[in-house]
């Protein structure tokens, strides 16, 4: 049986590498998709403690975090679409209104 | 009776307000002036049925103090909306009603076709309610609101008209005029309030007959008296025109006649006076503050009488000539003569006043005219005018025995045996300058040659104003017999009268009783032989030649001084206004309120905006510095809650 520490480094590694492209990437897409590897990062996690701590608890959490991420992914890809028809782009630094 | 006293001030409150609330909708000038009149009226029928009442009480049971409710407490503090109905005040409220009535009458005819006409009524009322306040009042805050009432009502009517130009030192409409009224006599409210404090601080309370009651432990001469009397003078020479504020009251005559006649020659102008004689006690206790206030009185009297002489302006002689004689009223209460002053203010209420509706029906008469020296030969044309003018003249001026020659006589008589010589001598110039400038002002209007220009047919003025007159002529020629003194076999009633009202004065002062009844009967032949000194030359004078002014301008120097007022006004201008004008300008706005106040303002918002811009520039609008931000801050915290 392959030990949970691995798991959890996959998990880890995954989830930096989101944070990085969501802070690092121009392109909303990408960030879009980084934040997906971050929710799956999670989801891994659950699932390892899971069947380590032989609990399924963890598992039915991962189906309600894909519920949840599919419903945003929904939300977020309808609200990127709108961005770019009205400004013929998806790079988030020329999406900056919030400013002073 | 004396419950009712409520009901002499609550008419006039209702007069102005169906007046102020409704006049603009009445058309009829007759009712709006019907319903002035009356309100004034009943005031007067009350009090004097509360007056018949007294007469018929024991001296003793005379006073009394009716409270309606209580207007402020806090703490032991109290002051209620109480009226003081006493010797003295039903005595000034039958003046201020009797000749407020009568003036509200005149001012039917005379206001006829004024498009203010209502408003004027709305403020001669509310000028009346203020000064029953003032005289009925039986504590100093309620007089003071009487007092600041009469003052906003006399600022109200000189600029009634204002929109009509006024010509004077710094003034140029009716309004700046009203404006000098109102600054001059803040300076006599404001030491009248520190007054009011001190006996506040003193006495522990501000009710007449409790401050009096405390007077009779304090030893004659004490320091804090003297300071309380010579501040409630000082608001005295504001409200009552004496040295050094009377400079308001010769521009006031830009208010309408009836305005003049009822404000500032009858009533207002007499509230010093009998603000001081209410207190007598505690000028008594003030021997120094009382000489003071006779000097004042006479060197004002003498020096109003002057300028008098100089001045062609009909209402502006007026003017002069009741400063003159508020100034013998306070030269009265100096020597402590309260109830000789007290009978000075009444008669003089009802000649003044007769002379400056005479007057204003004059000036009526000649369409606005009020040069004397345009005037002459209305004798035949306004005989009714002419007549009353002429007998308060003769009572002004003294000539037994109309009303003005017993009250006069008694305060140059007093002058002369209670204080000096030297006062009853000025006061005996003053005298002869008085009926010196009244004969020569009767002269130039009525007798003579008609100077008046061509082109206006004067006539004599309707009834409502000719009745008035008629009935203050009377009153001039009478009012002087409730004052025979006893060497001409009188029995000097109002002296009697109001004799224990001045009982704890008297007490204190301990004036010595008179018998040289020799030096009495000399001193009153002098004062007569003055008086037709006065009129003769007077008369005689201009009679001859309506420009002997010609002859008075060969005295030069001396006659543009008195002309140009003793140039007061103008030493005040520079000495006073203009550099307080230019302070204000420049150190005042230039550099305290633009430099420094404005300067923090502003610089407070500078200083929002300097670090603001600094601060706005973390609000890059870019998502990704915030995310990064709270990443950071949640390694912050993990790494936190690790290590600890």
């Amino acid at each position: 049986m392959i030990p949970v520490h691995y798991y959890l480094i996959v998990s880890a590694i995954m989830f930096i590498t989101g944070v990085v492209g969501v802070l690092t990437r121009r392109n909303a897409i990408i960030i879009f998709m980084c934040i997906e590897l971050m929710l799956n990062s999670v989801n891994l996690t659950f699932v390892a403690f899971s069947a380590y701590l032989g609990n399924v608890s963890g598992q039915i959490f991962v189906f309600f975090v894909m519920a949840v991420a599919a419903a945003e992914a929904a939300v977020g890809l309808a609200i990127v679409i709108a961005l770019f028809r009205n400004r013929q782009t998806v790079n988030i630094n020329e999406i900056n209104l919030l400013k002073w | 009776m004396y419950e009712y006293v409520g009901l002499i001030v609550l008419f006039p409150l209702i007069g102005l307000l169906i007046n102020g609330l409704l006049g603009r909708k009445i058309k009829s000038e007759v009712l709006v002036g019907t319903i002035g009149s009356a309100a004034v009226g009943l005031s007067f029928i009350v009090a004097a049925a509360i007056f018949v009442d007294m007469l018929g009480a024991a001296a003793d049971d005379r006073s009394h103090v009716v409270t309606l409710f209580t207007w402020l407490a806090a703490g032991s503090f109290k002051v209620s909306a109480a009226y003081q109905v006493d010797q003295l005040s039903i005595l000034m409220t039958l003046v201020v009603t009797g000749v407020g009535f009568l003036i509200h009458v005149y001012s039917i005819g005379y206001m006829h076709g004024d498009r203010g006409f209502w408003r004027f009524f709305t403020y001669l009322n509310l000028f009346i309610f203020a000064m029953l306040n003032l005289v009925l009042a039986d504590n100093y805050v309620l007089m003071f609101l009487g007092w600041e009432g009469v003052g906003l009502c006399s600022y109200l009517l000189i600029g009634f008209w204002y929109d009509k130009k006024f010509p004077g030192v710094s003034i140029t409409w009716t309004g700046d005029a009203a404006n000098k009224a109102f600054y001059v006599n803040r300076i006599g409210d404001f030491a009248f309030m520190i007054g009011m404090f001190l006996i506040f601080k003193e006495f522990g309370t501000l009710t007449y007959y409790e401050v009096m009651d405390q007077a009779e432990a304090v030893a004659v001469g004490d320091g804090t008296m003297f300071w309380i009397t010579l501040l409630l003078f000082i608001g005295a020479t504001g409200k009552s025109a004496q040295i050094p504020l009377f400079i308001w009251l010769p521009d006031a005559m830009a208010g309408p006649t009836p305005v003049s006649a009822l404000i500032h020659a009858a009533t207002m102008v007499t509230a010093g006076v009998y603000m001081v004689a209410r207190n007598a006690a505690l000028y008594a206790l003030a021997p120094d503050t009382m000489m003071i206030v006779a000097i004042v009185g006479a060197v004002t009297a003498i020096m109003a009488a002057s300028i008098g002489i100089a001045q062609n302006d009909i209402k502006k002689v007026l003017a002069y000539s009741t400063v003159s004689q508020l100034g013998f009223m306070f030269l009265a209460l100096g020597v402590g003569a309260f109830t000789a002053a007290i009978f000075h203010l009444m008669t003089h209420a009802f000649f003044k006043a007769c002379l400056f509706l005479g007057s204003g029906s004059v000036i009526h008469a000649l369409h606005e005219e009020q040069d004397i020296r345009r005037m002459g030969g209305l004798k035949r044309i306004m005989p009714r005018t002419y007549w009353t003018f002429l007998i308060s003249s003769f009572a002004i001026a003294g000539f037994p025995p109309l009303s003005g020659f017993f009250s006069k006589d008694e305060i140059l008589w007093k002058a002369f045996a209670d204080a000096s010589p030297i006062l009853w001598g000025i006061g005996a110039i003053a005298a002869f300058m008085t009926a010196f400038y009244m004969f020569r002002m009767v002269t130039l209007t009525f007798l003579g040659e008609a100077r008046w220009e061509s082109g206006k047919h004067p006539h004599e003025s309707p009834a409502s104003m000719t009745i008035p007159l008629i009935v203050l002529a009377f009153l001039a020629i009478f009012g002087g017999f409730v004052g025979v003194p006893a060497v001409l076999g009188g029995g000097n009633a109002i002296h009697q009268w109001l004799h224990p009202v001045y009982f704890q004065a008297e007490q204190i002062m301990r004036l010595p009783e008179h018998h040289n009844h020799a030096l009495e009967y000399l001193l009153m032949g002098i004062s007569v032989a003055i008086a037709l000194g006065g009129f003769l030359l007077g008369r005689n004078m201009y009679l001859k030649d309506p420009e002997a002014d010609r002859k008075l301008m060969k005295l030069g120097v001396l006659y543009r001084v008195l002309a140009n007022k003793y140039y007061i006004d103008e030493a005040y201008d520079g000495a006073v206004v203009k550099p307080l004008v230019k302070s204000s300008e420049t150190l005042l706005y230039r550099v305290f309120d633009v430099g420094i106040i404005d300067g923090i303002v502003n610089g407070l918002g500078r200083l929002a905006t300097a670090t603001s811009s600094m601060l706005r520039t973390v609000q890059t609008g870019i998502i990704q510095n915030y995310a990064a931000v709270l990443v950071l801050g949640i390694v912050l915290v993990l790494g936190l809650i690790i290590l600890i």
